[in-house]
């Protein structure tokens, strides 16, 4: 209850904060978390609760980006293209989960990271070209819808996942996550609950796709399929605790702010920091900082 | 009619040509292919740990290499008799502070966190690589690099005929190693069975401590003659870990030579694959084709269904 609370009182600070300020790089700061909350929260649904380690999230984003670009600037509503771009991402994400679960633990891994670079490399080579806004666009270029759309796509997401995750099917999810055979043996279809957490990760991964073209001016487009996406979604989920729901958004919110606050002096050095910390989470806390701050209060408590 | 045919047969002749020559030049990469896959396999089948940092360990060994000839101008295939041990020196070192705590896990637990250990790695070593020596791309050239061995209008580059013989000379002396002394046969009866190995009193802690080790030193040999033969740059990592996971999962686990053997299938492959689908499009054969094993082998590469 604690955390829906603080969750509400995080979106509402969001929200009215452009009321207050009309700085630009708080509100592109803010773009930029919220699009890693999406991004973190939609890997951990496969990556954190079907307990499959997915390499090849990058595709979806990707996937979502392409679509969504390509339908926007041919002029149809961006409404429109976003939803397209996500049923996109889903459709690729069905279509290749059947074979790629068939594969195990780190087979998985290795085979969606296989996938996800063919695709790369296949758009670098059929789409080389920078891919810009109209110049219509550019001149009525405002940050602040890019702002609430981002938002509205991490509440959505956040909100979505802490829904599922009690519900009959999110049981499912993580009882084929904790034993498959024993899920199986329970009647819980294991290939089912994975598509099926595999199908929402991926629409929230085309979202955030969709909503990155829409507020980048220019990229190329291979850039949108580049590992980072994939890399950055898995670090911020495990730092900040794999398999919860806010573990995802308070890894997000960390690792966005200190990649800012670092960039100045030393531009990969958030990477150094997150990925040592990562390892550290991996061998000895796997709940993440979530987990740490639960033990540490608990420790507190203790003590009194 | 007469002229057709002349045109004809002068278009095949250079087709001809064309591919002998690319044929040659994914051979001599594909042995590099081969002795990265070597040092990962190795790891891999006898420690039952998916390093993923294994290309990274690779652009380490390359910049050692680099470095030692632009600072002291070492030649650069004698710096790698020193660039290999102290690459087995780092191995000892990573698989004291991390590796040693995911070997205690269960297979399957065992394999997925080291796969993930390796990817906070190969993070870690990629953004430190960008830090120390810019995101530049980087080579060794020596006073011979540009030498080729010419036979009738085919050329052959000598320095990479020289990488590909040294990396098959490395690959024969480890060999006997595993071969031929005692840690080589404890290293062979532990990748076999780790928990009969340990009864028969192999140290098996101790035994992993050297794989891990052996397979560093040769990662780091390999990216030493890429730095010789082609060229380094921070984000190699993962295109030589790829190219490691396909010959592994190609030629299987368990015999060096297997490796060296796919490494060189999959040069072949490539080249082929460039002369038939073009340039832009040879990174995708090989991961097409280790997608296609994977699905007809989705168990894994140990051969057993759990």
């Amino acid at each position: 209850m604690k955390l829906v609370v603080t969750g509400i009182l995080l979106a509402g600070g969001f929200a009215v904060l452009p009321l207050f300020t009309e700085r630009n790089d708080l509100l592109n700061l803010g773009v930029q978390i919220f699009l890693a909350i999406v991004l973190a929260q939609s890997w951990n649904i496969v990556g954190g609760y079907a307990g499959q380690i997915n390499l090849g999230h990058a595709a979806f984003f990707g996937l979502g980006a392409l679509t969504t670009r390509m339908l926007w600037v041919g002029d149809v509503p961006l409404v429109l293209s976003l939803l397209a771009g996500a049923l996109v991402a889903t459709a690729f994400g069905c279509l290749i989960g059947v074979p790629a679960f068939r594969l195990r633990g780190a087979y998985f891994a290795i085979g969606t990271l296989g996938l996800a670079e063919i695709l790369r490399i296949t758009i670098g080579n059929l789409l080389p070209e920078i891919s810009t806004i109209r110049v219509a666009e550019l001149a009525s270029y405002d940050i602040l819808p890019r702002y609430y759309l981002t938002l509205t796509l991490a509440v959505l997401c956040v909100a979505a996942v802490a829904l599922l995750v009690p519900s009959r099917v999110g049981l499912g999810i993580r009882a084929v996550r904790e034993d498959e055979a024993a899920a199986e043996a329970s009647g819980v279809s294991a290939l089912r609950h994975k598509l099926l957490a595999l199908a929402v990760s991926t629409a929230f991964a085309g979202l955030a796709g969709g909503a990155f073209a829409y507020y980048h001016v220019s990229y190329y487009p291979q850039h949108t399929f580049s590992p980072i996406w994939t890399f950055d979604a898995v670090l911020m989920s495990f730092v900040g605790g794999v398999g919860t729901v806010h573990g995802p958004v308070l890894g997000a919110l960390f690792y966005v702010i200190l990649k800012e606050v670092l960039a100045l002096q030393w531009v990969e050095f958030h990477l150094i920091i997150f990925g040592v910390l990562f390892m550290l989470v991996v061998l000895f806390l796997p709940g993440g900082l979530v987990e740490a701050w639960k033990r540490a209060r608990q420790a507190i408590a203790r003590s009194r | 009619m007469g002229k057709l045919f002349t045109t004809y047969y002068l278009l095949l002749a250079t087709f001809k040509m064309i591919l002998t020559q690319q044929l040659i030049l994914g051979l001599l990469v594909g042995g590099l292919y081969g002795l990265a896959a070597a040092g990962l396999s190795l790891t891999f089948g006898v420690l039952r740990v998916l390093n993923v940092a294994h290309g990274e360990l690779l652009m380490v060994g390359g910049y050692a290499t680099f470095w030692l000839f632009t600072l002291w101008e070492i030649d650069p295939f004698l710096s790698l008799l020193g660039v290999g041990p102290a690459m087995f020196v780092l191995g000892l070192l990573l698989y004291a502070v991390l590796f040693r705590f995911v070997v205690r896990a269960d297979e399957e637990a065992r394999i997925k966190n080291s796969l993930l250990i390796g990817f906070g790695l190969t993070l870690v070593l990629h953004a430190l690589a960008i830090q120390l020596w810019t995101a530049d791309e980087r080579a060794v050239t020596t006073a011979y690099s540009g030498a080729v061995l010419r036979l009738g209008p085919i050329a052959i580059p000598l320095l990479r005929l020289s990488s590909l013989l040294f990396a098959f000379a490395i690959l024969a002396a480890l060999h006997l190693f595993l071969a031929r002394t005692r840690w080589g046969r404890a290293i062979r009866a532990t990748a076999e069975d780790w928990e009969a190995a340990a009864l028969m009193g192999i140290p098996v802690g101790r035994t992993y401590l050297l794989a891990f080790a052996l397979g560093t030193a040769l990662a780091g040999i390999a990216g030493g003659l890429v730095s010789i033969s082609y060229s380094i740059s921070p984000s190699i990592g993962m295109e030589w870990t790829l190219k490691a996971l396909i010959v592994i999962v190609l030629a299987g686990l368990g015999s060096l030579f297997g490796s060296f053997a796919g490494g060189i299938l999959l040069g072949l492959a490539e080249s082929m694959s460039v002369v038939f689908l073009g340039g832009p499009y040879r990174e995708v054969v090989g991961l097409m084709l280790f997608l296609l094993v994977l699905l007809v082998r989705p168990q894994g590469l140990f051969g057993t269904r759990p």
